[in-house]
């Protein structure tokens, strides 16, 4: 579903990303753990579209190539991503934010819109899956939720758009191990086969609720091992400080995503 | 790569849907002002010898005033001897019913999407219709007066109720009491009048729509609103002009009265033409509108939505003066291209308990420069007075400008005044998260606008908040590349 050779992406001249080689296939949990400022999430942000960084390198999504597409385009052939940061929109509602997005994405793709009473019945029930409560649908989109609500509220959107390539940027992060759960819970919900998930994590905890297919180990801008859910383990007890210094001794090991 | 402020930039592309001429048969009078055009404008409209005088005193007292130039906006020099101050399609007598309405004004009227059949989209809604100089049409008469509310001209109302017209005129705004204030009483062709007795809830919105056709013609009109006791009347006003490459003046001039336990909403929606990208035509919008809460318990709401005109230079206020009355100011003011806006309110406490809400929400793009500026002001007597303002500004772009001047006068110790402000541009990230989830650019941009604006449209009734939605996304259309 997704191959990724050989990216770059640099900020201001400042390269974050130093060849990323990563494949995931359709029904595949990826979890992509490292230090924090290892160039993570900015391979989150690169794959959803952001115009800051100059990118180089090749991915390809479904046989297309991603970094041709904006932002927009990515998000209606399947893209999505859950944001470390939600971004506040005041005064604009967030049941008619969502709808807005699930209808744009459905003009694309040549499906009819989806009205109001329609919507709202989606809604209620994928709320459920994030037991988020209905009141939050009036609100305006993120402002005066708290961390924990408005990561809710990402996967909430996830279950209505239902994407086949989901990134989850530190979902965990600002969670307490109550709302951590819930989190969960909803993204194991739509694990689906045809449905690849690409999981950002700092820590290993998230990946005792998401059992991941393939773990990544992702330090200075690439990702240096790779291997199946005991990698996670293996990072907590070593740390990736151990884990970076054997990365120093073989430079080129560069792998390619294996299958489990 | 594209940025916020690069997609911002074409702006300037946006097109202006009502500017359209309309080839009407135009009585005028000569150009320029002096005396005797004053007399012709009142002999056209078969005026008493009181109104003649009133308009000459205030003729007489504008000579003496000079120009103010105060405002945050610039403008070449206007000359007054240059305009024309009465034009009216013709028949220049007012029509009796509709069926006596030339069809091409009907049909104009069609095309601005206001239809004056009254089975039309705005059907509940009573429309003075008034073309230049003069009100071309007025709907659902009758069915007001079946409970006592007159809505008419406010031509008519010097003929037919003369002796409200008397009782009030001049009683808001005086005849000095302003450049142009003092203009517009000279001058003035038409407007609205509104009386609501004691006791009545008006049973529909009712409504005034400008249309400036005619060429170097200047629009003065003037709008009379009178809510007796108990009353409550919600009245839109709705504007559109044709492109034209030479400014045109509009200098109105609206007075509201509110007696005891009275209600007075009135909204605009402004879209006069604001001129092409480079900056040139469009109308001065230099208005005075205020209201007096003339009784104990009464209130007045003003909401405007300003989009339109090359200037904007308005401050509709409220004089606060019976015990426990209200006034309210929402705003919206979105200028872009080359348009300036210099506008707010004037809130004057002078009863006991009084309170007074200002919410402004000033947007700007290209190089539209925004000002608010609003007065505050509580006398002695007020005590008990509170204020609570709000001014945020958006910017969308690095040439545009947003600017706040309030100023709070308090002489009463026990008063309460806030004052919060803000200031935003819309950022990349809320674009990149819209668009992430598959919103084009172009419909972010104005959902996010929309979004900074609902605590202003949520005051507008249901029509003019869907309107004045749709009239927010087409003026940024074209905002984003």
């Amino acid at each position: 579903m997704l191959r990724i050779e050989n990216l770059h992406a640099s900020i201001g001249g400042n390269e974050i990303l130093r060849g990323v080689n990563l494949e995931v296939h359709a029904g595949e949990v990826h979890a992509v753990m490292g230090p924090n400022g290892s160039g993570k999430s900015t391979l989150a942000q690169v794959l959803a579209g952001r115009e800051s960084y100059d990118v180089t390198g090749e991915v390809l999504y479904e046989g297309e190539d991603l970094l041709a597409l904006s932002p927009e385009e990515r998000a209606a052939a399947g893209v999505f991503l859950a944001f470390q940061y939600p971004v506040e929109i005041p005064g604009v509602g967030n049941l008619y934010f969502v709808r807005t997005a699930l209808n744009s994405l459905r003009r694309r793709q040549g499906l009819d819109e989806l009205d109001a009473i329609d919507f709202l019945s989606l809604a209620r029930e994928r709320m459920g899956l994030v037991e988020m409560d209905e009141s939050f649908m009036s609100r305006s989109v993120n402002e005066g939720f708290s961390g924990g609500e408005k990561k809710r509220n990402e996967i909430f959107q996830m279950a209505v758009l239902e994407p086949k390539l989901a990134i989850l940027d530190e979902t965990d992060s600002g969670l307490d191990i109550d709302a951590l759960a819930v989190v969960a819970q909803g993204v194991n919900a739509l694990r689906s086969e045809g449905r690849a998930m690409l999981v950002i994590t700092h820590y290993q905890r998230l990946l005792d609720y998401i059992v991941p297919d393939v773990v990544h180990v992702f330090a200075e801008g690439r990702i240096v091992r790779s291997g199946d859910k005991d990698l996670a383990l293996e990072l907590e007890q070593h740390g990736y400080a151990g884990l970076e210094q054997r990365a120093a001794l073989t430079p080129s090991a560069a792998p390619v995503g294996a299958t489990p | 790569m594209t940025d916020v402020s690069s997609e911002v930039r074409e702006l300037a592309g946006r097109e202006y849907q009502y500017g359209f001429v309309t080839d009407l048969e135009t009585d005028v009078a000569p150009r320029g002002l002096n005396e005797d055009v004053i007399r012709l404008i009142s002999a056209k409209k078969n005026e008493p010898d009181w109104m003649l005088e009133w308009r000459l005193k205030a003729y007489r007292g504008w000579l003496t005033m000079e120009e103010p130039s105060w405002q945050k906006a610039r403008y070449a020099p206007i000359d007054y001897q240059d305009i024309i101050y009465y034009a009216a399609p013709k028949p220049k007598v007012a029509p009796a019913s509709l069926d006596e309405v030339d069809p091409e004004v009907l049909a104009m009227f069609d095309k601005l999407g206001i239809s004056l059949a009254e089975q039309g989209r705005l059907s509940g809604v009573a429309v003075d219709a008034i073309v230049d100089s003069v009100s071309v049409a007025t709907t659902f008469k009758e069915k007001l007066a079946d409970v006592g509310v007159i809505f008419c001209s406010f031509s008519e109302a010097v003929q037919r109720h003369p002796e409200l017209v008397r009782r009030y005129l001049g009683t808001v705004v005086p005849r000095r009491d302003n450049f142009f204030a003092a203009l517009n009483s000279a001058v003035f062709s038409d407007g609205s009048f509104c009386y609501i007795p004691k006791g009545v809830r008006c049973p529909m919105e009712l409504s005034t729509y400008f249309r400036i056709n005619a060429a170097d013609t200047g629009q003065f009109e003037r709008t009379l609103i009178i809510a007796e006791e108990g009353a409550y009347v919600s009245y839109l006003e709705g504007c559109t002009a044709p492109m034209r490459d030479t400014n045109q003046l509009h200098a109105a001039v609206v007075e509201l009265v509110a007696l005891d336990d009275a209600q007075i909403k009135y909204s605009t929606v402004q879209n006069w033409y604001p001129g092409d990208a480079e900056g040139r035509g469009g109308i001065y919008n230099f208005v005075t509108k205020r209201g007096k809460c003339a009784g104990a318990n009464s209130k007045i709401s003003w909401t405007q939505v300003e989009t339109g005109s090359a200037i904007t230079w308005k401050y509709p206020g409220v004089i606060l003066q019976g015990d426990n009355s209200v006034g309210e100011f929402y705003s919206v003011a979105l200028t872009a291209n080359h348009q300036q806006a210099d506008t707010g309110t004037k809130m004057i406490h002078i009863g006991k308990n009084t309170s007074s809400t200002i919410v402004s929400k000033a947007i700007s793009a290209g190089h539209g420069q925004n000002t608010y500026r609003g007065l505050v002001k509580v006398l002695d007597s007020a005590s008990g007075a509170r204020n609570h303002t709000q001014c945020d500004s958006l910017l969308l772009g690095g040439d545009c400008g947003a600017h706040t001047f309030p100023y709070v006068e308090v002489k009463n110790p026990t008063a309460q005044v806030e004052h919060e402000a803000s200031t935003s541009k819309i950022g990349e990230d809320q674009l990149f998260y819209c668009r992430q989830r598959g919103i084009p650019e172009e419909d972010a941009v104005s959902m996010i606008v929309n979004g900074f604006c609902r605590e202003v449209f949520k005051e507008l009734p249901m029509e003019f908040a869907v309107e004045a939605q749709k009239l927010l996304s087409v003026s940024l259309e074209g905002s984003v590349g």
